[in-house]
């Protein structure tokens, strides 16, 4: 992600700034894939003839692959260069923590809902 | 730690990311580093505002409901907009890198534009919904429908401000190792931006309209 790497050792330097910065192609392959990934969710709700758990689970699926295809091509997350690293490495703790937070949120309260119906 | 970049050496400190005077080495990426952990905290905070969405949502209090309100082809439009945008984005940063100032201006009044049409489509359908009787007052679905959706607008909004000022710094000052270093934290915050949307326009949108 940074502009100036004065002392890279791996990889070279061409490939560690297109790692950081991504070219043309990345941004277009990425573009393309998640233009795909936004048009089937929208499909399957839209014009779809699934079942209520498909439709659910191919929007979900979707939707999870699209993050880390947004992750990879335009935010350039890696694990080949030292910022890379620290950069992947701080979002997958963040995302533990949203999971637990979102997560954890959820079971309570529906639980807490059901207990309280019946 | 290995995974530590070597800009965090205390060696190699000193570095604000601001200091004009002395140019030393990896305060950009220093700043930039320090710009995506803020958006980590920031994820956060659209966390917990997802959590409350998900546990609010179905408390319609007799009033509408997902399904009655969300229009998905309009809600299409917008994410076309927004992802659209993120690959003008993209185009921008490339042309940055390249020290091409008027391509750079270019793709970031490119940007500008579809992020603008973004955030009219979005004050648009909360005009329509408060006018119809629907505002964020009538239940605790709605409350919290219009605070996420509103906190993500809110940053959308934060970034074209942002962006305005990016615009007149590169017009003005032409692509300066600082001006970059801004350039690719207002791209980091664009494209998180985008992510969270995927998620907004997943979990409230399409399941709400299921």
């Amino acid at each position: 992600m940074s502009k100036s790497h004065s002392h890279s050792a791996t990889p070279g330097r061409a490939e560690e700034q297109a790692a950081d910065h991504g070219d043309a192609k990345s941004y277009v392959i990425g573009f393309v894939l998640s233009v795909i990934l936004t048009a089937i969710p929208f499909w399957a709700v839209m014009e779809g003839d699934f079942s209520k758990s498909t439709t659910l689970w191919t929007v979900v699926v979707a939707a999870i692959v699209q993050l880390w295809v947004h992750l990879k091509f335009f935010l350039h997350l890696n694990f080949v260069t030292e910022d890379g690293r620290a950069s992947t490495f701080s979002f997958l703790f963040s995302a533990l923590v949203i999971v637990m937070v979102v997560g954890l949120s959820v079971w309570i309260i529906y639980e807490s809902n059901a207990m309280m119906m019946y | 730690m290995s995974s530590v970049p070597s800009s965090l050496n205390p060696n190699d400190a000193g570095g604000h990311g601001d200091s004009h005077d002395h140019e030393h080495h990896d305060t950009g990426g220093n700043t930039v580093f320090g710009f995506w952990l803020y958006l980590m905290t920031d994820c956060l905070l659209f966390a917990s505002f997802f959590a409350t969405y998900a546990v609010l949502y179905m408390n319609t209090a007799g009033g509408v409901s997902g399904k009655d309100i969300f229009e998905l082809d309009f809600v299409a439009v917008e994410t076309a907009a927004l992802l659209l945008s993120s690959i003008t984005f993209g185009f921008a940063m490339i042309a940055a890198h390249a020290q091409k100032k008027a391509l750079t201006l270019t793709w970031l009044g490119v940007t500008f534009a579809f992020g603008a049409v973004f955030i009219g489509m979005e004050i648009y359908e909360f005009h329509h919904l408060i006018v119809n009787g629907n505002g964020p007052q009538e239940s605790a679905f709605l409350t919290a429908f219009f605070s996420l959706v509103g906190l993500h607008g809110a940053h959308v909004t934060a970034g074209l401000i942002w962006m305005t000022i990016m615009i007149i710094e590169v017009a003005r000052r032409g692509l300066g190792s600082h001006t970059v270093t801004r350039l690719s934290c207002l791209s980091l915050f664009w494209h998180f931006l985008d992510i969270v949307w995927i998620c907004v326009f997943t979990v409230v949108y399409l399941i709400g309209a299921m």
